[in-house]
């Protein structure tokens, strides 16, 4: 009998990688979850891609600064002050979703359903949001084949990536009811792991980080 | 949650037909209705085939017979010169996307990842279902396609704008062409679907002692190219969003300005037919490898078992693989030197894709050395792999040339671009599949395919292959464009008339000849000989389940255990001319210490 192999065969059966378990301990559910989102940035990857070459093959790109200036209820022009704010607003539901996932590990499951409830809140604000910005934008004579300030690709691709963007927001939220829903009858509880709460909110933050590019780089600069 | 693995036993829950064979939720069942499926689709895609060949042989020659077949596709019994596009785009589209993608990693990601690793199921089997299922809608809205108004896509399988944004500049690129979208579309999920179970169930479901350097070369290859399908189609997928919304909603984010389609003037603006190519093309390069890499593992692995020696240079050949994998994101730009492209650029291009030469010699002189001195036994599937590696090297070569830009310029576009990729994408992975079916049949369906009609097979499809194929080099050096819908024009193509007819007659009977392979395969299927559990004294894990056709769950009692790695043939251990993986010889005791 060849030792060296039995030792071998001993260390594989203790490693991570060795089979028979789950290397670094994440599940494959959470593993799904992080390889989608790889693909989904991807995807917008593309599309921020087009948008950069369109900018920068374009004559002339309309400044946003002068584009996006509404605020209800405020009579004169407040550039990127509506948009900062949704931001802002999404950003705080990324932190209240890490508040649910910090509270459900806790098993304190009347805090992981409020903050389960604000995060959806807060995401439905943004797209009540982005509805006000479509509604004004399209109200000032954008569409998807011209636009008062210049080039029609700058409208095209703003409902393209805006557009795409907000349907991820509409997933999410739909996601994160179904979560909540689940908290409150005690599914995860009898399951014995929070877990499905975590990969919802994976996907939340990477929606987030989405915005945040797509503000950075449509918006501000 | 460190150890949440499918080591228990699957629940024997009560099966129904409709649970067995249509939503069923079995890896095995869903790999069959894959491989069933795109056989299908390959039988459509050949026969489109034969009419363009057809009629690049007997070009203005009446063929009623054509008329009763086709309709209104070749009135007067003359394939249409629209028609003729339409059918060209369909063959690529369904060759490329419905028969080796999804014939490939569908058929053998799901039949084999959970069988080779020792895992009940994958780790989804829920999505697992609903990826064969949209790749189903995905197929049936292409079939409709052929039956609109105006005709299937006719731009090319590339789909290049404006030709194909714009309804007005060829009849495909009015319903067939949103269709043609909207089924890609469904495609990318289903393939999204599938790679997400095959790459989590590889990470996570392994058996015990199944490293990942003790997996089959297959699973490797199908790991690989999942992963290229992970970040390659949903780059397609933004580009068929922006293509869609140029061809219904009328913007322009690939037509540039001033563009005149029958003398009229249209009102796009600003837009760019490169980004499609750089887009499609970014999708495009790394689809041939989710093609080829499948085929590679499947050729290494039946290589190994029939000619009774392990395979030479395991971790080569995964590091070629995962450097193939690797180079095909960074080599796009060669299908666009004559796109209008900075010479520099293009020399980066040159320089990347002549790089992947290095890891696919690795292959090549791998399987080489593999077969050097082993006791071969000429089975259907080692003649087909052992083809597999010559139709490889063949198109390989010519690889080389078209990598160059310099020689890619004269050559853009030519039919030696069509016998290029048609030797080392289309054929060559089609022999990955026949390869694989030949081998797994036996677990597959529990009976023996026909070695005699097998051999047939393979030496006609292979000679056949060659025939076809190799006079179009010739013509494409002297510069005969592809995609033409006659050669009666010029005096330079028209003097390849007895050749096309040659060529034509070839592919019929090439053709014709896969009829041995279907008699084969459902023949057997029913009639066939019973199969052992290990006909092939093979050494991986699928071998080893209980019944030579396993039920859903696969093994009946515990998943054995792993202590070596594969393709161990002819070792100096164990009595026979191979060791399972699963044997403890040597190891006594250990099982029970874990």
């Amino acid at each position: 009998m060849n030792h060296d192999a039995v030792l071998e065969q001993k260390k594989i059966m203790e490693s991570e990688w060795g089979g028979g378990k789950a290397p670094f301990g994440v599940s494959w559910r959470k593993y799904m979850m992080w390889i989608f989102i790889v693909s989904d940035a991807f995807t917008f990857g593309a599309f921020l891609a087009a948008y950069g070459l369109f900018r920068v093959t374009s004559e002339a790109w309309p400044n946003t600064y002068e584009v996006f200036t509404a605020f209800p209820l405020i009579p004169f022009e407040a550039p990127m002050l509506f948009v900062a704010m949704m931001t802002f607003i999404l950003i705080c539901s990324s932190f209240t979703m890490a508040l649910a996932v910090s509270a459900s590990y806790k098993n304190d499951r009347a805090n992981a359903l409020k903050f389960l409830g604000l995060t959806i809140l807060g995401g439905s604000i943004f797209l009540l949001c982005q509805v006000y910005e479509w509604y004004h934008f399209i109200h000032d004579g954008a569409s998807l084949t011209g636009n008062p300030w210049g080039t029609p690709l700058f409208s095209a691709s703003f409902f393209m990536i805006t557009g795409f963007h907000g349907l991820h927001v509409l997933s999410g939220l739909i996601l994160l009811t179904i979560t909540a829903l689940k908290v409150k009858r005690g599914f995860y509880e009898r399951r014995g792991s929070y877990e499905g709460v975590e990969i919802v909110g994976l996907y939340w933050h990477f929606v987030d980080l989405v915005w945040v590019f797509v503000f950075t780089f449509f918006y501000l600069l | 949650m460190a150890s949440e693995h499918a080591v228990g036993t699957v629940e024997h829950h009560k099966e129904t037909f409709i649970s067995k064979y249509v939503f069923s939720y079995d890896h095995k069942m869903i790999g069959k209705q894959y491989m069933i499926t795109a056989l299908v689709w390959a039988l459509i895609g050949m026969a489109l085939s034969w009419i363009m060949r057809i009629q690049l042989a007997y070009p203005a020659e009446q063929m009623p017979w054509l008329e009763t077949v086709l309709g209104r596709y070749a009135e007067g019994g003359i394939l249409a010169p629209e028609y003729y596009l339409a059918m060209m785009t369909m063959h690529g589209t369904i060759m490329v996307f419905f028969v080796l993608t999804a014939g490939l990693i569908g058929t053998f990601g799901n039949f084999l990842i959970p069988l080779q690793i020792g895992a009940r199921d994958m780790a989804f089997p829920f999505i697992n279902m609903l990826s064969y299922w949209t790749f189903f809608l995905a197929s049936v809205i292409m079939l409709l396609s052929f039956f609109v108004e105006s005709g299937p896509a006719a731009a090319g399988w590339t789909v290049y704008p404006p030709l194909s944004a714009i309804a007005a500049a060829i009849p495909g690129s009015g319903a067939g062409q949103t269709l043609w979208l909207l089924s890609i579309g469904v495609f990318i999920v289903s393939s999204l679907f599938g790679s997400l179970n095959y790459i989590v169930t590889v990470l996570n479901m392994r058996t015990k002692g199944m490293t990942m350097g003790r997996m089959p070369l297959t699973v490797w290859a199908i790991f690989i190219a999942a992963i290229l399908g992970l970040l390659a189609f949903p780059v397609l997928l933004s580009g068929a969003i922006m293509l869609l919304l140029d061809k219904n909603l009328a913007t322009s984010f690939f037509i540039p300005a001033g563009l005149y389609i029958g003398g009229e003037l249209l009102s796009y603006e600003g837009g760019s037919p490169i980004l499609w190519q750089h887009i499609f093309w970014f999708f495009g390069h790394p689809e041939v490898y989710i093609v080829a890499l499948p085929a590679l593992g499947i050729c290494s692995e039946v290589i190994a078992t029939y000619a009774r020696k392990p395979l030479f240079g395991y971790k080569a050949m995964v590091a070629s693989l995962l450097a193939i994998a690797f180079l095909s994101f960074i080599v796009w730009g060669h299908h666009m030197f004559v796109s209008g492209m900075n010479p520099f650029l293009g020399s980066v291009f040159v320089l990347t894709t002549i790089l992947i030469a290095v890891p696919s010699a690795v292959k090549v002189f791998n399987w080489l050395a593999t077969l050097w001195r082993g006791k071969l036994h000429f089975t259907p599937a080692m003649l087909f792999a052992i083809g597999l590696v010559s139709l490889f090297i063949t198109g390989g070569l010519t690889g080389i040339f078209l990598g160059n830009a310099p020689i890619d310029i004269q050559l853009h576009d030519t039919y030696f671009v069509v016998a290029h990729f048609h030797f080392v994408m289309g054929a060559a992975a089609l022999f990955g599949i026949f390869a694989g079916i030949y081998h797994w049949f036996p677990k597959m369906y529990g009976r023996m395919m026909n070695n005699t009609m097998g051999k047939l097979h393979f030496w006609l499809t292979f000679i056949g292959i060659y025939l076809i194929f190799f006079p179009m080099h010739f013509m494409g050096t002297t510069g005969v464009p592809r995609r033409y819908y006659a050669f009666t024009e010029f005096e330079y193509t028209m003097q390849y008339g007895g050749m096309n007819e040659f060529i034509t007659i070839a592919a019929l009977i090439t053709g014709a000849a896969q009829i041995i392979f279907l008699i084969n395969f459902f023949g057997s299927m029913y009639l066939g000989k019973k199969a052992e559990r290990n006909p092939w004294n093979a050494t991986s894990l699928e071998w080893t389940t209980d019944d030579p056709m396993p039920g859903h769950g696969n093994w009946k009692g515990e998943i054995p255990m792993v202590y070596r790695g594969p393709h161990q043939f002819s070792t100096p251990e164990g009595k026979e001319d191979y060791v399972m993986q699963s044997d403890n010889t040597g190891f006594e005791g250990l099982e029970r210490e874990n």
